[in-house]
């Protein structure tokens, strides 16, 4: 699809999260709720313990899986396979650039994952939920984190280029 | 007038309903877009393929318009909209974290969630490793706990922090964008690569 299309069909759907919720997409969020959820059942008195998880409940009521992001992230999940599906893109691989070996593309793919995730809650949102959706409320916490997280990629785009090119 | 939860024209229920119909909208688009695609999302760092730039900055001046749009026509009320708020320390630091697992992992969060919705293994790895960084931020928190609540700001909006009206700081990121995407596509073919 041409990107600048898809650019809009992103912000409709930006904007009738934000017409029907009051609120915008995300993704990070969800992976909090899931971990929080995960210790709550694995180690109760923990969760009851340590700081993040108490100020987590505090903050909500309720099961945390039972979360408007939760639900965006698995209805993610089932239109991006069906967009897999009509465009046949659908295909189990490890997409890797051919100068470099599957297995170093995960390495990097997990440690990626591990600083992004880590990142994320520091920046209290992803692209997604704090850039994207940030900078569509004008929202000055998003587009610092916008600049810092797209400058810090293309700064360091020198050091990791042969995962790419 | 929107937003229809907060003013309860709808259900908290139906809200989370929504909200994965709404979900299902930013996945297709999403995956239509490319970004299931690691090696298509990294491409914009070195010029072969500006897709994240162009669609991130579409969308995100699409609902910027919209949004102002809509709250003139009186469809919307924005000051019952969600502005995350600024903690200027942790935003940054945030950034330049995520930044570094961006040009690492070739994904986000969300993007990572399609990759791995048609069977990209590299996405689904990269997801595993979102969850051992949240872990160990919380953790760890209460090394990170001030660091994490400094600098609190509110949530301004850019317009009232540079003092100028939303609608001209909206003219100024579409100028800033059109200025991108004409570097992106003179950098588009300038450093091509054959088929990814």
């Amino acid at each position: 699809m041409n990107p600048y299309l898809a650019g809009v069909l992103l912000g409709l759907v930006v904007i009738a999260a934000n017409f029907i919720s009051g609120r915008s997409v995300g993704a990070s969020g969800a992976i909090k709720s899931a971990i929080v959820a995960g210790v709550e059942t694995v180690a109760p008195s923990h969760a009851e313990n340590a700081t993040f998880y108490k100020e987590f409940s505090q903050g909500h009521t309720g099961n945390p899986l039972n979360s408007w992001l939760v639900y965006q992230m698995l209805g993610v999940v089932v239109g991006g396979f069906l967009s897999g599906v009509i465009s046949k893109r659908l295909t189990w691989k490890v997409e890797h650039n051919p100068k470099i070996q599957s297995r170093t593309r995960l390495i990097f793919a997990l440690a990626g994952g591990v600083l992004f995730g880590i990142g994320s809650q520091f920046g209290r949102g992803c692209t997604s939920g704090s850039a994207l959706s940030g900078m569509a409320v004008l929202s000055l916490g998003g587009f610092i984190s916008m600049m810092a997280i797209f400058g810090t990629a293309f700064a360091l785009a020198y050091f990791f280029r042969k995962l790419w090119i | 007038m929107g937003p229809l939860v907060v003013n309860e024209i709808i259900s908290e229920n139906t809200n989370l309903l929504l909200a994965f119909f709404i979900g299902i909208g930013f996945g297709f688009v999403l995956e239509q877009g490319g970004f299931s695609s690691s090696r298509k999302l990294a491409g914009v760092f070195y010029g072969y393929d500006a897709v994240v730039l162009k669609v991130f900055f579409t969308g995100a001046i699409t609902a910027m318009l919209g949004l102002l749009f809509m709250s003139l026509f009186g469809w919307i009320d924005l000051n019952l909209v969600y502005v995350n708020e600024t903690f200027i320390w942790s935003a940054i630091i945030g950034g330049v974290v995520m930044g570094a697992g961006f040009i690492m992992g070739g994904y986000c969060p969300g993007t990572s969630f399609c990759g791995a919705a048609i069977g990209k293994i590299d996405a689904m790895i990269f997801i595993v490793g979102l969850f051992l960084g949240v872990f160990i931020f919380a953790e760890g928190y209460p090394m990170w706990e001030g660091l994490y609540k400094a600098g609190f700001m509110g949530s301004p909006r850019i317009s009232e922090f540079f003092n100028v009206s939303e609608g001209l700081f909206a003219l100024f990121v579409i100028i800033a964008a059109v200025l991108m995407f004409w570097g992106a596509e003179w950098a588009e073919k300038k450093f091509p690569r054959e088929e990814y």
